[in-house]
């Protein structure tokens, strides 16, 4: 028999809930206020997200950061997946250790530092900064990610799938693009969108990497806000946090159905 | 199967038992087997998972690794398959020396204990799988495809899934996915071990009429040692990574080379004895557990010396309600246990030594006139040539 919570335990939910997700709703409110003041209710309106439409210089930022999400998060895949593969199937090999805990370290790393090292890096090779170097950045920072979701499906898939495969003429690459991709496809599609998300909402990294012509959305968003937060920002922003919940969710289900499948 | 057709041992003492067939090319000096292990040993750090084994087999051979968990059978089937490499010794297929190739390269078909069918592809597609790697002909594929499903028996079942499928299902695309690119050698690690009982005999009289049909050779392991009586032209019994006996089931079962073996397949009495006089073709012994001594038939001469053991099956002891008369091979005792089996009942005999033995009787009729009860007295005797003589 199960009771139901306690109204304890509903108050914290309650509490907790309110803390996190209060001042999102707020603003997701404000987006569809007619007013031109931001903390004056004027009325339901979609104004401006209208006006988001002909606001050319936020578009092109839009385009900036997705371009930046899609092209990072597909090399943080890649990388990432191969250094999962690496880790899991490579055995003993000798730097084992130091390979992961490098992996491993721009979790932990404070993201103000990776960034100031990723900017002196840029600038000591005479890279210019734009899009490149946001997208390089990019990769760097959810590279990390992508192999922690990758090698938790790989640590758990059977070995002996590859081995029935290599036992029947497949060489291990081939093995491995044959048997072992197509069942831990799930995980790389989730890691993907994590990658996708992380990189579509991150301000410090950017802010370090990127040069003139470069600005990416929540850059953009920023350095309007300390002008005054006008209603347009709300929207945009409100498109931001849809998008980035949309990834996060698509990950998820993504994952949760792969693990279903895989443990019928 | 004509038994005891030529090929069967002939030397007189040693034609025992229903041999299979006449397949007996070990026997041959002039043929060439097609699998050779040479003194291949595999160690795991500490652990001599296979220690310095030589072993032949031949082409169309039906052979069976036997021995108990963790006595390097798998290992030994790794080596084979490639995916272990060996620390001494080499692997020879035919003439080629497999040492160095990886295991795709290599045509020899692992079916894994496990199955290790592809989750993503269909019954279909997981055949196929071997072939499309041999780069045949689509068509040629499909039939190959159509063949090996209809052999197995899972027409119908071509589009499911292996999670669609029970366990005997999966067991049985397993072998076909195995079974269907031709290997010069199928390795069996305990294909059966998931099966109930009778689908688990079933399965038996199929791998033997796939086997004879598409005249390959197959390796199997298995710790029942049944399934290996019933499968196999040849079994090699293996101990802590060593193969200590090779031969077919009757010799392994009727002429047992040491205790552990005759031990390990079936159940078995064993008595302490010491040689004292060699006849013509028999040597009497003394020992603890019989007052009137033994007399076993002995081909080749025994040193006169203790510390030896005889070997008698259960089933080849002949149990009396009424004392025989005195001589060799006459032990007497009382009954402790009876275990009706249904077609046999065993007794456990407590002999005036203060040890126990077994004797085997079938039950070939439903009414006894003399029905055996706990406690009775009863001798038990047995016939010079169904005691074997162990050194070790
Ligand atoms: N990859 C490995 N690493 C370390 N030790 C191993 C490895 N594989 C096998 N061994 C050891 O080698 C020995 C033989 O193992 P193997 O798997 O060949 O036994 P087996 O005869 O197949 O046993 P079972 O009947 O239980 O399957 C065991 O002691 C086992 O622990
Ligand atoms: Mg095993």
């Amino acid at each position: 028999m199960r009771r139901g919570p306690s109204l304890f335990n509903l108050a914290s939910l309650g509490l907790g809930l309110t803390f996190l997700y209060a001042p999102i709703v707020l603003l997701v409110v404000y987006s569809f206020n007619d007013s031109r003041l931001v903390t004056v209710w004027g009325g339901f309106s979609l104004r401006w997200y209208g006006e988001l439409m002909h606001n050319e210089q936020l578009l092109a930022s839009v385009w900036m950061t997705v371009r930046i999400a899609a092209l990072s998060a597909t090399v943080a895949t890649l990388l990432g997946t191969l250094a999962a593969v690496a880790l899991t199937r490579g055995g003993r090999f000798p730097g084992r250790t130091i390979f992961s805990g490098a992996v491993y370290a721009p979790l932990v790393t404070p993201e103000v530092i990776l960034g100031l090292s990723l900017l002196l890096l840029f600038v000591a090779v005479g890279a210019p900064r734009g899009f490149w170097t946001v997208s390089a950045a990019h990769t760097t920072l959810t590279l990390c990610y992508v192999t922690v979701v990758v090698q938790a499906r790989l640590a758990s898939f059977d070995r002996s799938l590859e081995e029935a495969a290599q036992d029947l003429g497949c060489p291990p690459w081939r093995a491995f693009l044959l048997v072992t991709l197509p069942n831990i496809a799930p995980a790389v599609a989730a890691a993907w969108m994590l990658a996708f998300t992380l990189s579509l909402d991150d301000l410090v990294i950017a802010s370090f990497t990127s040069g003139p012509g470069a600005t990416t959305l929540p850059m953009r968003i920023y350095s309007a806000v300390r002008l005054g937060v006008t209603p347009e920002i709300n929207a945009i922003s409100t498109l931001l946090i849809g998008l980035v919940a949309t990834g996060v969710i698509a990950a998820y289900l993504i994952q949760t159905r792969g693990v279903r499948r895989a443990s019928r | 199967m004509d038994p005891g057709a030529d090929g069967a041992v002939t030397d007189g003492r040693l034609n025992i038992g229903a041999i299979r067939s006449s397949f007996a090319p070990w026997e041959d000096p002039a043929a060439e087997p097609l699998v050779r292990f040479e003194k291949v040993t595999k160690r795991f750090g500490s652990v001599t998972a296979v220690n310095a084994v030589d072993l032949a087999i031949y082409e169309r051979e039906f052979f069976a690794l036997l021995g108990p968990s963790g006595c390097g059978k798998t290992t030994l089937m790794r080596l084979l398959a490639g995916f272990e490499t060996p620390d001494e010794g080499r692997v020879w297929l035919g003439d080629n020396d497999l040492s160095d190739d990886p295991p795709h390269r290599r045509p020899v078909h692992l079916m894994f204990q496990s199955y290790a069918l592809f989750p993503h592809l269909t019954v279909e597609q997981n055949v196929a799988f071997g072939l499309k790697q041999q780069k045949l002909p689509k068509g040629e594929i499909a039939d190959r495809v159509a063949e090996m499903v209809a052999l197995v028996r899972l027409e119908g079942m071509e589009r499911r899934r292996p999670d669609q499928l029970s366990g005997g299902q999966r067991q049985r695309v397993a072998l076909a996915r195995a079974l269907a690119p031709r290997p010069q050698v199928l390795l069996l690690d305990e294909p059966l071990a998931a099966l109930d009982r009778k689908l688990r005999e079933e399965t038996q009289f199929e791998l033997m009429a796939i086997q004879q049909r598409l005249g390959m050779t197959f390796m199997i392991v298995t710790h029942d040692q049944d399934e290996a009586m019933v499968l196999a032209d040849r079994i090699a019994v293996m101990q802590a990574g060593e193969i200590v006996q090779v031969g077919r089931p009757t010799e392994i079962y009727e002429a047992p080379v040491s205790r552990y073996v005759a031990d390990f397949i079936g159940d078995v009495n064993l008595f302490e004895a010491a040689a004292v006089s060699a006849e013509e073709g028999e040597t009497r012994f003394a020992g603890p557990d019989s007052p009137g001594g033994y007399l076993a038939s002995t081909d080749e001469g025994v040193v006169l010396d203790g510390g030896l053991y005889l070997a008698v099956r259960p089933e080849k002891m002949v149990m009396h309600l009424d004392p025989p008369p005195e001589g060799p091979n006459r032990l007497a005792g009382k009954v402790l246990d009876i275990g009706y089996l249904g077609d046999w009942t065993t007794y456990v005999v407590g002999l005036e030594s203060g040890r126990t033995v077994r004797a085997a009787r079938a039950n070939s009729a439903r009414l006894v006139e003399r029905p055996v009860g706990w406690d009775d007295p009863v001798w038990l005797t047995f016939a010079p040539d169904a005691a074997v003589v162990l050194t070790r």
